[in-house]
């Protein structure tokens, strides 16, 4: 399958510190992909940097044929590439629906005249934006009873997956997940793995997710990349990725070495 | 459902009302007696200056002129988030505008307008282009800054009329009707009053309102639903600065004399005023602070130079107690 | 007058203007550099400086036969009267204001400031109030040059000052710890760091060294008024950005390099001291625009 997003040879530095190492990574269309790694290994950084939040100080970065380094954050978003924050980022004050509506900006033009004269145009899109949105919602599972409340007040399960909901509702090519299992239970995980295959499966878009929970990876994952230090230490199958020493080593010590070392 | 735009500290759930509105809230809590409220208030409007008199339609227009600019500023603080410090030098392009070019070029008032208009758009997009991006407190400054560069200009230049403005100008015709009574001017704020708040929330409501709320609870991830931010805080600031012009065009016409006094910091800060005692980003709570900033000097007339340190300290009370204005908060 | 004069009289003016600007900068610079604010009401405080030496001078005027000393007196009193001011508004108005959207906090200081001029306003009715400290006009003559020894007293406190500030911050523990709180507060605490308090410290120097100008401009100046504060405090902000925000040293050669850009611009033909006020804030911003990290700050990016 062809690469649709690529890392070259990528660094990234801050006042003296390395963060990323002259990284190659790619992922393909429609793949489900993971990168893992302990903490502070740069999985972060590296979305940074694809997203137009960091700049790189060295290398390429492609997404469907097209330079992303120059674009700003904006711009990589409307170019189809969309993500997910660690520590969940919803307008908090604002409606569940309208944080999903938010997605929609940049898929819609209307502007001040059209908002002030009410044109049909205006209304027509708004409509849209209002229907869009709540497909989204629909397709992660948040009933509509939940649409208008503060998205500050739903349970936590729930507010990571409005934020997945604001994400597809960019129509993204690329969905970049960071963490989307932290703090879940347990049956929350199960329907998080199912939401993933469904939004390659029927959305046909490309996810990448930065995650801790190896048993999570290894179950959905295509592809795993392994980062350590800011290099790239293994990429492969979880099959091969499971059994390589390097990535074992490099978990030693941290708890989920056993659960590595276990599976 | 037309959703508000939230308060920007909203009490934590489960907060007691202040009774006194919670009970005026509940009443008016269907769209039928809201309408009826808005009519009877309309009604009401229309028939103040007959009700009240002369010297109270000169308050009552400038209360008018007040939400107008109030409901500007609104949009660039209240919705964009961006504290502007210097919103009179829109109100005095405006006002400038039309000076000159009545009463040295002769045009008329009406042909004045668009132009008023345009020169306030390019003020806020030549101001507002390199400094959008810089953080708040810096903007602050900035704005400031630039209040006062228009208004020292304005007081320097032979082209204002230096210190001593522009006097004379004309007041406008409108189809054989010749603006310029005191009770015309009102009927004229009041229109104008009227079409301020129907687009001051038509536009709450839009792809763009919703914008500005997005970039204004958080910019990085704002930016990253794809969110140009700087256009959208620049559309705030332009569409702020328009209000703005407009509110001077009319006032230039109405008082036919304008001097750079008018357009000090102090003006500046009596706007925000009004934006922030009835609370920001709502348009009932920002009408309803322009009124008591008008107002209440009026009703504390006794207190005479103390009035200014009552709003003063009225500002800071609310900022440390009641951050969200007078006007009560509405939970979702 | 030669040109060498105009230039060297214009330097004087300049770098006196210029210890003023550096003053006040310094506090800006301070409570930015520990709570990430600029205290809007900053200003006003110098302008609370001069009516409290003002006030100290007539009682401290009628003891002491010495003009020097009792105005150098007057500008202690009003050192540790706004000092004190500047702690009792940190604690009252910001503290509680610190978690707030930032929009919040930046509506406070103004508030502040607001409540501070009007006050004085109000006391006093908006005139402009003689500050008779009885310094004199003699000085020293240099060649074609006439310095006033008001502007020697002036430009040699300031200094002092400054250079007294610099060895607090770097010598003794609550200066390291100030520098600690700035570079990160959240780590401070957790080191056991009382964060509180230095905050506090850090308020009380900073308004006190602007409460110290606003008396010494009192003197100089002969006059004060309800607004002086505003457009210093414009200006100290426009130094401290110049020399880099949250900068110590920045501040001190931003406030020198405004007062001598203001004093050489106002000789520009076409730039009279109308324009003067005008020429400063297109500095700021073009200050802001291009180099917002200032002279002797650094470029700084943001993790996310």
């Amino acid at each position: 399958m062809a690469d649709l997003l690529k890392l070259s040879d990528v660094t990234l530095g801050f006042a003296g510190n390395t963060v990323l190492q002259a990284v190659n990574f790619a992922v393909s269309e429609g793949a489900i992909a993971s990168l893992i790694g302990p903490n502070g290994a740069g999985k972060t950084s590296l979305f940074n940097c694809v997203t137009g939040f960091y700049k790189p100080q060295q290398g390429r970065i492609t997404f469907a044929g097209a330079e992303l380094r120059p674009l700003k954050p904006y711009q990589v978003t409307r170019a189809g590439i969309a993500r997910t924050f660690q520590n969940v980022r919803l307008f908090r004050e604002m409606s569940v629906l309208e944080n999903v509506m938010s997605g929609l900006h940049c898929r819609t033009g209307a502007g001040a005249i059209g908002a002030i004269l009410r044109l049909p145009s205006q209304r027509r899109e708004e409509a849209e934006i209002h229907a869009r949105a709540a497909e989204c919602l629909d397709f992660v599972g948040i009933a509509p009873s939940e649409w208008q409340r503060n998205a500050a007040n739903l349970a936590y399960g729930h507010q990571r997956r409005v934020e997945i909901a604001r994400a597809l509702a960019t129509s993204p090519k690329l969905l970049l997940l960071d963490e989307p299992a932290a703090g879940l239970t347990k049956g929350e995980k199960l329907e998080l793995v199912t939401l993933i295959a469904r939004i390659r499966n029927e959305r046909g878009v490309a996810v990448l997710l930065i995650e801790h929970d190896t048993g999570l990876v290894m179950s959905i994952s295509e592809r795993v990349s392994v980062l350590d230090h800011g290099l790239m230490i293994a990429e492969g199958t979880p099959k091969e990725i499971q059994s390589n020493p390097r990535v074992i080593e490099a978990y030693l010590g941290a708890e989920d070495a056993e659960a590595a070392l276990a599976l | 459902m037309a959703n508000q735009s939230p308060a920007l500290n909203v009490p934590p759930p489960g907060e007691p009302r202040p009774s006194a509105w919670g009970g005026l809230r509940a009443f008016f809590d269907t769209p039928v007696k809201r309408a009826v409220a808005l009519i009877v208030l309309l009604v009401f409007m229309i028939a103040a200056p007959g009700i009240f008199g002369a010297y109270a339609t000169v308050i009552l227009t400038n209360a008018l002129l007040y939400t107008i600019l109030a409901l500007g500023l609104n949009i660039v603080v209240g919705y964009a988030g961006l504290l502007d410090l210097g919103y009179a030098a829109f109100f005095a392009v405006g006002a400038y505008t039309v000076g000159i070019l009545t009463k040295e070029f002769h045009w008329s008032f009406w042909a004045t307008l668009p132009v008023a208009v345009a020169a306030a758009a390019c003020a806020g997009v030549i101001i507002g282009g390199p400094t959008l991006r810089l953080r708040s407190d810096y903007l602050a400054i900035v704005t400031l800054g630039f209040g006062e560069i228009v208004r020292i200009s304005a007081r320097n230049l032979q082209i204002t009329g230096s210190a001593s403005g522009i006097s004379s100008i004309e007041q406008p015709w409108l189809f054989g009707w010749h603006i310029s009574s005191q009770r015309d001017f009102y009927y004229v704020f009041l229109g104008l009053a009227v079409i301020a708040i129907i687009c001051s929330a038509r536009l709450a409501n839009s792809r763009l309102g919703r914008a500005w709320l997005y970039v204004r609870h958080d910019e990085d991830a704002a930016e990253a639903m794809g969110i140009d931010r700087v256009r959208v805080k620049l559309a705030a600031y332009v569409i702020g600065a328009i209000y703005g012009a407009i509110g001077g065009a009319f006032f230039a016409v109405n008082l036919t004399a304008i001097s750079p006094e008018s357009f000090s910091f102090q003006q500046s800060t009596l706007f925000l005023m009004a934006v922030v005692l009835g609370g920001m980003g709502r348009i009932p709570g920002v009408i309803l602070g322009a009124f008591v900033v008008v107002l209440g000097p009026e009703l504390l007339r006794d207190v005479g130079s103390l009035r200014l340190l009552f709003f003063a300290v009225g500002l800071l009370l609310i900022m440390l107690f009641r951050p969200g204005g007078i006007w009560p908060v509405r939970r979702a | 007058m030669t040109l060498a004069n105009l230039l060297a009289a214009q330097l004087v003016n300049g770098l006196v203007l210029g210890s003023f600007y550096a003053l006040v900068a310094l506090g800006y610079t301070m409570v930015f550099g520990v709570v990430k604010l600029l205290n809007f009401a900053h200003g006003d405080l110098y302008m609370v400086g001069a009516f409290v030496g003002f006030l100290a001078l007539s009682v401290v005027s009628s003891l002491i036969g010495n003009p020097w000393l009792a105005v150098a007196l007057s500008a202690l009193c009003a050192m540790i009267a706004v000092g004190v001011l500047g702690v009792v508004i940190e604690r009252i108005a910001y503290q509680p204001m610190l978690k707030a959207p930032r929009l919040s906090i930046l509506i406070t200081a103004l508030a502040v400031s607001l409540t501070l001029q009007n006050s004085v306003l109000s006391m006093t009715n908006g005139q402009i109030v003689a500050f008779t400290g009885n310094l004199g006009f003699s000085g020293l003559r240099l060649g074609g040059l006439f310095i006033n020894y008001k502007q020697i007293v002036l430009a040699v406190t300031a200094g002092v000052l400054m250079i007294a500030l610099q060895l607090f911050v770097t010598r003794t523990q609550y200066g390291r710890a100030m520098r600690a709180v700035s570079i990160d507060k959240d780590m401070c605490e957790l080191m056991g760091i009382d964060v509180n308090r230095i905050i506090a410290v850090t308020f009380f120097i900073g308004s006190a060294l602007a409460g110290a100008a606003g008396t010494m401009a009192g003197a100089y100046y002969g006059s004060i008024w309800y607004f002086m504060g505003f457009l210093i405090g414009l200006k100290a902000f426009t130094a401290a950005v110049i020399g880099g925000i949250g900068s110590i040293p920045g501040a001190m050669l931003g406030g020198l390099v405004l007062g001598l850009l203001e004093s050489f611009g106002t000789q520009i033909p076409g730039i009279g001291s109308e324009w003067k006020d005008v020429f400063s804030f297109a500095v700021l911003i073009l200050v802001l625009v291009f180099k917002p990290t200032g002279l002797l700050g650094q470029s700084e990016q943001e993790r996310m």
